[in-house]
């Protein structure tokens, strides 16, 4: 716990994680909760009952105007144009080399107002990768960033609507999975998508910064019936591994394509151009040669982001997430490896300080909600 | 509630403890330490008959979030470990002082002890941190 060179970044939640008595965590320059409790009960509470999230340090971007939706088209991967209102999209932010500046979920609030949930430490270099294609492709459109504005809290897990529904006159039950809508939660106007980072059903409500204590003592409220349990990063990385969801700096990057990362259907080729199109073309053309794998720890062992990958004794690839499942109470991990040693069931050693021990590639993702 | 610090082992800044007794010194990491860490879920531990040395790190604690490297507080051979942390490395979580501990080393420079640091010098540390 050293004292950090520069000051940390805080959600309009800070005090409350204080006084909850959270170990903090610098994040990507936020300082986070990283648990409360500990990171397997938090964990176990998702998936079990209902977990409650301050993700107050994602960026959020709206993009409006004429030619909103032409710009939303040629930066993101996904098709924007079969959106409805009330709709939203995971999508993927491309260099012109078909690398990651970011993934992101696209909302369509509007016939010409989108709005971009995007990830925490890429929130500025979003904007601005927006904003300059904006502004070279003289697209009649506005971009604006406003991350400092909202306060974003995750509701997440199987009873999560049951608590939410308590908050709201909005029939909860008519919002199907990906889609949104414009209410107000305990009395405050709130976006609620049915979304979430944890393999669960469960929501993400956006308020205004001002009113994010409220409305988290609002929930924590109406969750008590339910054990509602506030939850960090900790657990929401294990949630997220379990669901073999991307983490942007470890299955994706600025070096990795969406083909190679497993998320082609992120990727409509047919919808028009779009910055890093003609890069997937080729590379659809050539065909990838490495591919993100899940693998299972058979030996005793625990794999970790960078760890080396060997097959046949031979380095071939790298973790990019890995620890234990605690809902699976198995070791496992993703990893990139050539296309031709990453069919499911194929033997693979992980090098965990410098001792190889065995693993099995298998079929993402590791869980699904039944 | 509060895990007892004991007042007769010594501390390290690394957040281990080391009790001698009669020129074996038992190891473990303080209750500071697995509070840090976090749930434990894995334990590497040395081999007996493995010589370690002083500030050199000789075994490994994983919580769920993390992989840490434990640093030996005294040099010396390695005469017993902990084996019953393999199956239940949360005994770390539960008894740090205790039943928590990792290896006993056979001291080969007891003039080591000296240098490391009291238990009011080590809440100190860990208050200023």
């Amino acid at each position: 716990m050293s004292v950090p060179y520069c000051e940390l970044k805080r959600t309009p939640l800070h005090n409350t994680h204080r006084a909850l008595g959270a170990k903090m965590v610098d994040f990507g320059g936020w300082d986070m909760p990283m648990e409360y409790t500990g990171i397997v009960d938090e964990h176990r509470a998702v998936r079990e009952r209902v977990g409650l999230f301050d993700v107050s340090h994602m960026g959020e971007i709206e993009v409006s105007g004429p030619q909103a939706l032409e710009l939303v088209q040629y930066v993101t991967t996904n098709d924007a144009s079969k959106l409805d209102e009330g709709r939203a999209q995971y999508s993927g932010l491309l260099y012109d080399q078909g690398g990651f500046v970011d993934d992101i979920i696209v909302h369509k609030v509007g016939p010409h107002n989108y709005f971009l949930c995007v990830n925490a430490s890429n929130q500025d270099k979003d904007f601005f990768h927006i904003l300059e294609q904006a502004k070279t492709q003289r697209y009649d459109a506005m971009v604006a960033d406003m991350g400092s504005e909202y306060a974003q809290i995750a509701i997440q897990g199987p009873k999560a609507t049951s608590v939410l529904q308590k908050l709201t006159a909005s029939d909860l039950t008519a919002v199907k999975r990906y889609h949104f809508l414009d209410g107000a939660v305990a009395g405050t106007a709130a976006r609620i998508a049915r979304t979430g980072y944890t393999g669960e059903d469960g929501w993400e409500i956006y308020v205004a910064t001002g009113e994010a204590e409220r409305s988290w003592r609002q929930i924590m409220a109406a969750g008590a019936e339910f054990g509602i349990q506030p939850c960090g990063l900790g657990a929401r990385n294990t949630l997220r591994m379990e669901a073999a969801m991307a983490l942007y700096g470890h299955e994706i990057h600025a070096s990795i394509t969406p083909f190679e990362a497993g998320l082609e259907w992120i990727v409509k080729l047919d919808k028009g151009n779009f910055i890093g199109r003609e890069a997937l073309v080729k590379q659809r053309e050539r065909g990838i040669t490495r591919k993100l794998t899940g693998f299972e720890m058979k030996g005793r062992g625990i794999a970790r982001d960078g760890y080396e990958v060997h097959v046949n004794g031979a380095g071939a690839g790298w973790v990019t997430s890995g620890g234990p499942a605690p809902t699976l109470n198995k070791n496992i991990g993703m990893c990139f490896l050539p296309v031709a040693d990453a069919a499911p069931g194929r033997a693979m050693d992980v090098l965990v300080r410098g001792r190889a021990v065995e693993a099995v590639t298998v079929l993402l993702p590791f869980y699904k909600r039944g | 509630m509060y895990p007892i610090y004991p007042e007769n082992y010594r501390y390290t800044k690394e957040h281990e403890w080391v009790n001698v007794e009669a020129g074996v010194g038992v190891i473990g990491i303080t209750d500071h330490a697995q509070k840090e860490l976090g749930d434990i879920v894995y334990v590497e531990l040395p081999k007996v008959g493995a010589l370690v040395e002083q500030g050199k790190s000789f075994a490994v604690v994983e919580s769920v979030k993390a992989a840490s490297e434990i640093f030996a507080p005294v040099s010396g051979e390695v005469v017993e470990v902990n084996e019953a942390l393999t199956g239940a490395p949360e005994t770390l979580n539960a008894d740090p002082h205790g039943n928590g501990w990792i290896a006993k080393i056979k001291l080969s420079t007891p003039g080591e002890v000296a240098e490391l640091l009291s238990l009011a010098d080590y809440q100190a540390f860990v208050g200023a941190e």
